[in-house]
């Protein structure tokens, strides 16, 4: 085929084939991988201002500006995290639990307005940072964002009204996958709500484990729910809290801004800083501690028993584990705070070290899990899914240890807010772990999302994992290098105090970034740019499901059975 | 076993965790090509219990360990009660320092408290050697007690290496810490000066 036929038609690509669920489960990876691209450059645009105005930086000067380096700081976040992560792993979701529970997805019109209100909020915080320079960065550190002297009202406003449709957006994913689980038709018609909450909550896997200790018969030997739904369930209680603190903080900040607007500036010291930041991290971390850890553990269940073929092994205790996940996750905030003097040392201790180490064990667990499912079924064919997915393990195994490390009194103190934070921890497990994972369920669930569309390239597959995960982790790497001399996450170097670490973390981050356009380029080739469009289009078929080949009835009395 | 400062510190940990770092990637690596392989045995067990010891030992095991050779844990933990060689008290507003001292010269092996309050915004305090490297660091957050006192922000630090420390705020506090060509408004240089000490640490 030729490059003019592929690029416009694809290979096998049909959007007119696709039903309403693949096609608003396409719409948001495609939005997803849109906001990536964005987010791989402005963290190059980053790392080219900190490689600092040295011969052959070829960035223009305005980049070098405080108001627009940290303006950039400020979205990159906000762009990666909620535009693109969030994104993807709301439209894998909102395809994989109709297709798990063989029920259709609650309202393909609320995922509609999900992918729409994420894209349109992402796009207006990007535009008040870009427009008005808003940067108070993603901490949002009181008062900081309230701060009129250094930022312009309308760029607050702006930003937090985009902030808070995110924030909505993901309440309606919430709302439609409670609504798609606790549906009482096809294979939960009989369920109470009783059997899917115990479920849900993984009680029945605990139970089954005191039962089996005991010498008795097993409480559930079909539990209501799959493993990998019981992960979604879970994460999602995780997903619900964070959006309520951050649309709290959103709505605090936003009203200190239009009292200042009109005139009437309040009072910026009645609120505690110290307590606000408790309040913020509390809800924050429940994104980077919670949902992901939990989401991820949920994943690489299901990719292992995908690839597999096979049962999970430990099943009941993975089941139980993602209940002590989600426990755990509830009281780790505070070693955010090991380096706030105010902080209690009790709380340091207990939350910040102790508590926090536990996600060693959760991690470790779902790594264990994982991989013995992975052995036990060996020799498997070494595919895209399964290098994606050893390679989103290699991240978090690489990331969580990071992680425990800098938790930590003696650490903190030395480690705290500088380039090890950002670079050895959170980009190495958002990169390498996170996307690695989502890459891999992006391959396995290609073939049905797309109605078995084959891709253009192997090759080019093959160069996208390559790139990605050297790029990710050699990135990752020579940021956390630079942290241990010193350099700092939230502060701005121009004269490349800190080469060559920060020379080589561009050559590596430039890896990712190329890395991403292999993929695009890759994707496009194979739905082609008609396709790519006609995603967009509304579907012929209106099916909310996959893989239903009869009609299903719902219970007498359907809680959620509207559709 | 004690780590004298936090250069030494710094460099057991680069160490550790880049010997660790290779370790698991290779780890991986290996059970990736096995994966593909029908003869490949397993060439040990790893009972599930032993693991999850390990993982505990590992996560709580860390701790103890840096409570027991880092030095200022403790001295963190009960700063209130322990009495300083020297204290220095300052305040910090619209990214400018107030009441700093022109140089803070220490002798070798004096404790320091360090305590600044914050009238805005929430910053750091952080001390750096010539070399970039971090001695150490705390957050200032802004904040007055009932009576409109403002709030402490306080470390101890005892320094056991000659050197010339300079300062800056390790917290971003808005764009307008730098100027337009991006230069620390909030970086004093040599502010702390530590004598007295031998040429490998100590007195």
């Amino acid at each position: 085929m030729s490059f003019m036929h592929n690029l416009k038609e694809g290979t096998n690509f049909d959007h007119n084939s696709l039903n309403a669920l693949q096609k608003v489960t396409l719409r948001s990876v495609v939005m997803a991988f849109l906001f990536y691209g964005l987010v791989a450059l402005e963290g190059m645009i980053m790392r080219m201002v900190e490689v600092g105005k040295v011969p052959l930086n070829p960035l223009p000067g305005q980049f070098f500006h405080p108001e627009h380096f940290f303006s950039i700081m400020t979205v990159h976040p906000i762009v990666g995290i909620f535009g693109s992560t969030y994104q993807l792993v709301f439209g894998a979701f909102m395809f994989l639990v109709p297709y798990l529970t063989k029920k259709p997805l609650y309202s393909i019109k609320l995922a509609n307005f999900v992918w729409l209100l994420i894209t349109i909020g992402t796009a207006l915080a990007w535009i008040a940072a870009f427009v008005w320079q808003y940067a108070p960065l993603y901490t949002l550190y009181w008062p900081l964002p309230a701060d009129t002297h250094q930022f312009k009202v309308v760029g607050g406003i702006v930003f937090i009204i985009g902030v808070a449709l995110i924030m909505v957006g993901t309440l309606g994913f919430i709302y439609n996958i409670y609504a798609t689980i606790f549906a009482r038709v096809g294979i939960h018609k009989n369920k109470t709500l009783k059997e899917l909450l115990i479920s849900g909550f993984g009680i029945d896997g605990m139970l089954n484990l005191v039962n089996k200790l005991r010498g008795k018969q097993p409480y559930s030997k079909e539990p209501a729910l799959a493993l990998p739904v019981v992960a979604i369930f879970r994460g999602t209680v995780d997903t619900f809290l964070d959006a309520l603190v951050i649309l709290g903080a959103g709505i605090l900040i936003l009203i200190y801004l239009v009292f200042d607007a009109s005139g009437h500036a309040l009072d910026v010291t009645a609120i505690d800083a110290l307590l606000y930041k408790n309040f913020f991290w509390w809800g924050l971390d429940l994104v980077a501690d919670g949902l992901v850890l939990i989401y991820v553990a949920g994943s690489w269940y299901l990719l292992a028993m995908l690839i597999t073929g096979q049962k999970l092994f430990m099943e009941n205790v993975a089941r139980a584990a993602l209940m002590l996940e989600l426990l755990v996750s509830w009281m780790v905030w505070s070693h955010h705070l090991l380096g706030d003097q105010g902080q209690p040392e009790m709380m340091k201790l207990i939350s910040g070290e102790m508590v926090t180490a536990f996600e060693l064990l959760t991690q470790g667990l779902a790594l264990f899990i994982t991989l013995v499912t992975l052995w036990k079924a060996r020799p498997l064919k070494m595919t895209m899914e399964l290098k994606y997915l050893l390679g989103g393990m290699v991240g978090f195994g690489l990331a969580v240890p990071a992680a425990i490390i800098q938790a930590d009194m003696g650490m903190n103190r030395v480690l705290h807010n500088t380039q090890w934070i950002i670079g050895a921890h959170v980009h190495i497990a958002l990169i390498v772990g996170l996307y690695m994972t989502l890459y891999s369920a992006v391959y396995v669930l290609w073939p049905l999302v797309t109605n078995n569309t084959k891709l253009y390239s192997h090759k080019l597959s093959n160069a996208h994992f390559w790139l990605h995960l050297i790029g990710g982790i050699g990135m990752g790497a020579f940021m956390g290098m630079a942290g241990l001399d010193g350099m700092l996450r939230r502060h701005l170097y121009v004269n490349g105090q800190f080469n060559p670490d920060m020379v080589f973390a561009a050559i590596f981050g430039s890896m990712l970034l190329l890395a991403w356009a292999l993929f695009l380029y890759n994707i496009i080739m194979s739905v082609g740019l008609k396709g790519l469009i006609g995603i967009f289009s509304p579907a012929k078929d209106p099916t909310a499901s996959y893989g239903i080949e009869e009609e299903l009835e719902p219970a007498d009395d359907p809680a959620f059975a509207n559709n | 076993m004690t780590f004298t400062n936090s250069a030494e510190l710094l460099s057991f940990h680069w160490v550790a965790y880049t010997i660790y770092a290779a370790m698991i990637i290779s780890v991986v690596a290996w059970f990736g090509y096995n994966l593909t392989r029908k003869e490949a045995k397993s060439v040990f067990r790893i009972p599930f219990y032993w693991y999850m010891a390990f993982l505990v030992a590992g996560g709580v095991g860390h701790h103890i360990f840096t409570y027991n050779t880092i030095p200022w844990v403790s001295q963190d933990i009960d700063r209130q009660n322990i009495k300083a060689d020297a204290k220095y008290e300052f305040e910090v507003e619209n990214h400018k320092w107030i009441g700093l001292p022109k140089k803070i010269v220490v002798q070798c092996g004096q404790t320091i408290r360090f305590d600044v309050h914050s009238r805005d915004l929430v910053y750091g305090f952080g001390l750096f050697r010539q070399d970039g490297s971090m001695v150490m660091q705390m957050q200032v957050n802004p904040g007055t007690d009932v009576n409109g006192i403002l709030d402490s922000n306080d470390i101890l630090w005892t320094f056991n290496h000659n050197g010339s420390f300079d300062l800056t705020s390790t917290e971003y506090s808005g764009p307008k810490q730098y100027t337009e060509d991006g230069k620390d408004l909030m970086l004093v240089k040599n502010l702390v000066q530590v004598v007295g000490c031998k040429k490998g640490g100590g007195k």
